[in-house]
């Protein structure tokens, strides 16, 4: 009786530990210029997209391909960002709006231009593959793989948010960009840092993403919504709020599904929905 | 923006002044009639692209006069187009009371949200509106007994327009209708615009903070004018329903809201011929260029975005009017 639930509360974690990697990057660039970044999924896929070319045309190990997925990724954001995103930081909301998401049309154009808009297989290497149980719950090894690289990131962004010079700024040009420009935080550079940081690490989630939801050219679409329920349920710039958020989101989408397949996704919306009406800050949102 | 100071005095006569029709809207309206004798091929085009600047129009009142950013306008459209489709499945399919209930049904609602709606400003409303979108969505896909789930409404039936004119396949009906409602609802609009109400609109979106302080209800505006543009979109939403004969999920899908706003923005927010324009020449261009590949289309319609944000803040016809302004100062 308690093993299945047990099974769907892990199944649900590491599915929200995949779309706490996915988003984080998002919330601390909203958080820091109010810079909404529908895009953000677009260099996740970037990413994927990058592990399979890798993979099956150049043979490459999955694990080798990881870093260079992280790399594309926040590469590709940096050229943006100096060449569009830039002009666009103290425009409105919906000029924002509108040109990132016109970059993530053409994001999924390329791709399906490139690669066809068939789902795209990943091989894992043997070791990753299959199913443990403990207790008579079913355990997969890759989704307590990726709950390992999720928890170990997250840890090592808090202790370098909290603990280096560099995070300092980041928080200082959270909290209040222009108390902390006027202090010579060279806040434009942080920002740019923060940004490439953030996309990399969608590009790695797009990466590790493929063996959970698959990978196609209407992923930068599709789980744009999820992202984005994530960051505003946790509260700009909060990587604490992003986490609760993302594994609130992850468990109930899960459970939803498992339980009440008939609603389908209407659970985690009306979650949204009611969670924005209560808090329209989000949970750890200070603004 | 600099005549405005001058006529401060005198709002009246502002407001007269702005009202008066130009000669070139009088060619404009007059050319929409065109496609009856130079285009009769692409008729049901024609009547696709009223019914998409009705619905540009309905969130241009919000969007572009109120600053409203809304990512779930499609639920109105939804909620008319599945309304009057369902009511002519149930064996009543008299169209002009058909987009009746439908318009009603698509208004009681946003009035409902509307409170929700006022309520909110910035991500926290693009994100509620979008979400209270997608709920419906998911809602009407799970409603298969009503809706038809994924499938669409099976078996809408419209009688003839006032018991004379039947629809036909060429779209000659389907067209008059939509662009006499289109013109009907757009006179209302116009009028609505013009009026005191149309100018707070205005108020609150350059200072929503402010226009309490001159007396100006800003949360009681917001939820008339919602209400208003719900009604429009509901409008459209039936219209579409009832001159296609089909109603699929799509009418409330995401894609349709995120549309709407790239066609507003296209053509300029704020403006009453915006949405107008960038119907036109957005379904024109989705008619030519998905003929080729839909894939394309996405290619296409991104840089089309990016472009208009880059170069062109104000959509096309904020382009024109500078351009106009220009070349005025010159001569």
């Amino acid at each position: 009786m308690i093993a299945p639930v047990v099974g769907v509360l892990f199944d649900g974690f590491a599915y929200g530990m995949l779309l706490f990697l996915l988003s984080v990057g998002l919330s601390v660039t909203l958080g820091m210029m109010n810079f909404v970044n529908l895009a953000h999924c677009a260099f996740a896929m970037l990413g994927g997209y990058v592990t399979v070319t890798l993979m099956e045309a150049a043979g490459w190990p999955f694990f080798a391909t990881l870093p260079i997925a992280f790399l594309a990724a926040a590469l590709a954001s940096v050229v943006l960002e100096r060449v569009l995103y830039r002009r666009l930081y103290r425009a409105s909301e919906l000029d924002q709006v509108l040109l990132t998401i016109g970059i993530a049309f053409i994001s999924v154009a390329i791709a399906a231009y490139i690669y066809g808009t068939i789902q795209q297989p990943v091989r894992l290497p043997s070791y990753l593959r299959g199913s443990f149980t403990v207790m008579g719950v079913s355990i997969a090894v890759y989704r307590l793989f990726l709950v390992g690289v999720s928890l170990v990131i997250t840890l090592l962004l808090i202790a370098a948010l909290e603990y280096t010079r560099f995070g300092a700024q980041v928080r200082a040009a959270v909290d209040n960009q222009r108390m902390a420009r006027g202090l010579g935080i060279n806040v434009d550079g942080t920002f740019a840092v923060t940004f490439a940081l953030g996309s990399g690490l969608a590009g790695l989630g797009g990466a590790l993403a493929i063996e959970i939801i698959g990978l196609d050219p209407s992923f930068a679409l599709t789980y744009l919504i999820y992202v984005l329920i994530v960051v505003s349920m946790g509260g700009l710039g909060s990587i604490g709020g992003s986490f609760v958020a993302a594994t609130l989101l992850g468990i109930s989408d899960m459970a939803g599904k498992y339980y009440v397949p008939e609603i389908g996704s209407f659970l985690i919306y009306l979650v949204m929905v009611s969670l924005l009406m209560w808090r329209p800050a989000g949970l750890f949102g200070r603004r | 923006m600099a005549d405005m100071t001058g006529t401060a005095l005198a709002p009246q006569l502002y407001l007269q002044a702005q009202a008066r029709w130009r000669a070139i809207e009088v060619a404009f309206w007059l050319a929409t009639l065109l496609p009856f004798v130079l285009l009769p091929n692409y008729l049901v085009l024609a009547s696709q692209i009223a019914i998409t600047a009705l619905f540009a129009l309905s969130l241009d009142l919000i969007l572009g006069y109120a600053g409203i950013v809304s990512l779930g306008h499609a639920a109105f459209f939804g909620l008319g187009a599945y309304t009057a489709g369902i009511i002519s499945k149930f064996g009543w399919g008299e169209p002009l009371s058909g987009l009746l209930v439908a318009s009603i049904l698509a208004g009681t609602v946003g009035y409902a949200s509307s409170f929700i709606i006022a309520r909110f400003r910035h991500l926290a409303l693009i994100m509620i509106t979008l979400g209270l979108g997608l709920l419906l969505h998911e809602a009407a896909n799970s409603a298969h007994w009503l809706t038809g789930g994924a499938d669409g409404l099976q078996g809408v039936k419209i009688w003839r327009l006032l018991g004379r004119f039947n629809f036909d396949l060429w779209g000659y009906t389907a067209y008059a209708y939509s662009l006499i409602v289109l013109f009907l609802v757009f006179l209302v609009a116009r009028r609505l615009i013009h009026s005191p109400f149309g100018l707070a609109l205005r108020g609150i979106r350059e200072n929503s903070v402010r226009m309490p302080a001159i007396g100006a209800p800003s949360r009681s505006h917001i939820r008339t004018v919602y209400t208003i543009a719900a009604v429009i979109a509901g409008v459209a939403g039936a219209l579409l329903a009832q001159t296609t004969e089909t109603v699929s999920l799509e009418v409330l899908s995401f894609g349709r809201s995120a549309d709407v706003v790239v066609i507003l923005i296209l053509g300029g927010a704020g403006r009453l011929y915006g949405g107008l324009i960038g119907a036109i020449i957005y379904m024109v261009a989705r008619d030519q260029f998905s003929g080729i590949n839909p894939q394309f289309w996405y290619f296409w319609i991104g840089s089309l975005l990016v472009a208009v944000v880059i170069f062109l803040p104000n959509g096309i016809l904020g382009g024109l009017a500078a351009l106009a302004a220009r070349w005025r100062s010159r001569s």
